[in-house]
């Protein structure tokens, strides 16, 4: 068994372009959710969204790329070439036959089925582009990822809805834990912000139409958002023989199925996802300082994490904090755990714990410290980041300061 | 702007030349123009032309659509103008 750390990170979501602008943003209890702005959106009932603004495609990438590179690729891109700069990595010979991309997305390119469908039904038109189906594929990221940075190993997507990203991150960790790969670019994203997939959500009737805020007893629901969050994943002594700058390290995992309901969330299979996580990673409870929960803000999900919570930890419940940051940068569905990951590195390697904001009531069924709109400082060691699935799909990740 | 002009600029793009660089005798992949490039150019002929094209990719030359270099590629739309706006 090798151990994993994490040597890279890469953002695009609506808290910033950057980790930097997006820790920041964090830091200060920032709320990047806003009024939605694209096609039809008078016609949809939620119209708001954590959406990412004065992000141009144009200049970034060429005509051929642009033709072929959905928003999500787009995002993915922009982030990976982040995570990869910053870990310092090229690839090349062994190395790059050896370390591959695992990705999480919910649903790929969902704003070009959504321009494509709009074409062909509302239109009336009978030829699409040619390049529809290698744009809107959910590999389509990962791919591009792969054909950039010439990774040539173990590479594909993981849809497991919220979770997804999450999922492809344990995948990627086992990869390198197990020596099957050297480095792994792990992560995922999501593209959403569109009239057909916001419909959708609307659909469901579990969304808020003013604001995202997690374990507050006023809380009405979930607003997404839409980005990517990409790191590197990385064997410790291979980034210490070259001296590279840790973020933190990787230390376990564990994925759990409801088995239940296809949209309420367990609370057995919340707990067993984190205590299978602190076991994979031989912790005990009181050692993790911080959870960056799942924390979605329907009435369904925070009362049933935070009962899981208090199960798995017991009276140590009382003293760990335990945030969403979805209330500053909506739920990005299948890239929401990834750049989620952004806010336990922020609480390990700066020692700030990321806010819960837009907290104005508390609830007694989520009576722990979910650090209401302000950042705190606090030393932490051992940190969670929870993502719980429609589908009753669990994955938790479980990390350790350097 | 003639048929025969409009191909050549939509070719053009696709290479990434100048419509001056792009003879009558150039293949498309003596333009560097690959199998993706072909179908994006024909999506594209299609559009401007509102005709429909017959090329299968994977029996290019078993269709009527001779792609051989841009005169007959030329050529075969003028065909295909001819025949489909009648």
């Amino acid at each position: 068994m090798h151990r994993v750390v994490i040597t890279g990170a890469g953002t695009v979501n609506a808290l910033g372009h950057d980790v930097p602008e997006t820790l920041e943003a964090m830091r200060e209890g920032r709320c990047g959710i806003g009024e939605l702005e694209f096609q039809d959106v008078d016609r949809l009932a939620v119209k708001i969204g954590g959406q990412v603004r004065g992000f141009e495609a144009e200049g970034r990438y060429n005509r051929q790329q642009m033709s072929l590179y959905d928003r999500f690729t787009q995002f993915t891109l922009a982030a990976a070439k982040e995570a990869i700069a910053q870990s310092g990595l090229t690839f090349s010979g062994d190395e790059a036959a050896r370390s591959g991309v695992i990705l999480g997305t919910a649903a790929g390119g969902v704003s070009t089925w959504d321009q494509n469908y709009r074409l062909v039904y509302e239109e009336g038109k009978n030829r699409v582009h040619p390049f529809v189906v290698p744009k809107l594929m959910n590999n389509a990221a990962a791919s591009h990822v792969s054909m950039e940075f010439n990774l040539k190993g173990p590479s594909f997507t993981v849809a497991t809805a919220c979770a997804s990203s999450n999922h492809a991150m344990a995948q990627a960790f086992q990869m390198v834990r197990s020596g099957m790969a050297p480095v792994m670019i792990t992560g995922g994203s999501e593209s959403m912000l569109c009239f057909g997939g916001v419909k959708a959500w609307e659909g469901l009737r579990v969304m808020s139409k003013d604001a995202c805020r997690p374990f507050s007893a006023n809380r009405n629901g979930m607003v997404q958002g839409e980005g990517a969050g990409i790191f590197v994943f990385e064997e410790y002594e291979h980034a210490r023989a070259r001296g590279a700058d840790i973020l933190c390290e990787v230390i376990g995992f564990a994925m759990s199925s409801d088995a239940s309901d296809i949209v309420m969330p367990s609370k057995n299979g919340a707990a067993r996802a984190m205590s299978g996580a602190l076991a994979d990673a031989k912790v005990d409870r009181s050692d993790v300082c911080y959870i960056n929960a799942h924390g979605t803000g329907t009435a369904a999900n925070d009362k049933t994490e935070c009962a899981a919570v208090a199960d798995v930890f017991g009276p140590h419940a009382d003293s760990l904090m335990i945030s969403s940051t979805k209330s500053m940068h909506g739920h990005l569905i299948g890239g929401t755990g990834a750049v989620e990951l952004l806010a336990c590195i922020m609480a390990l390697r700066d020692g700030v714990i990321a806010p819960t904001i837009g907290y104005e009531e508390p609830d007694p069924e989520c009576a722990l410290d979910v650090v209401p709109n302000e950042a705190r400082e606090a030393k932490v060691n051992v940190a969670i980041s929870n993502a719980f699935a429609f589908g009753g799909m669990n994955a938790v990740i479980a990390l350790r300061r350097m | 702007m003639s048929v025969k002009d409009k191909v050549i600029e939509i070719i053009a793009e696709q290479a990434v030349l100048e419509p001056g660089d792009v003879t009558m005798d150039s293949s498309l992949e003596d333009l560097g123009i690959d199998s993706l490039g072909l179908v994006e150019s024909i999506f594209a002929i299609e559009e401007e032309f509102d005709i429909s094209v017959p090329f299968n990719a994977n029996e290019p030359t078993e269709s009527d659509f001779d792609i051989t270099n841009v005169q007959s590629i030329i050529t075969g739309i003028e065909a295909l103008i001819t025949a489909q706006k009648a």
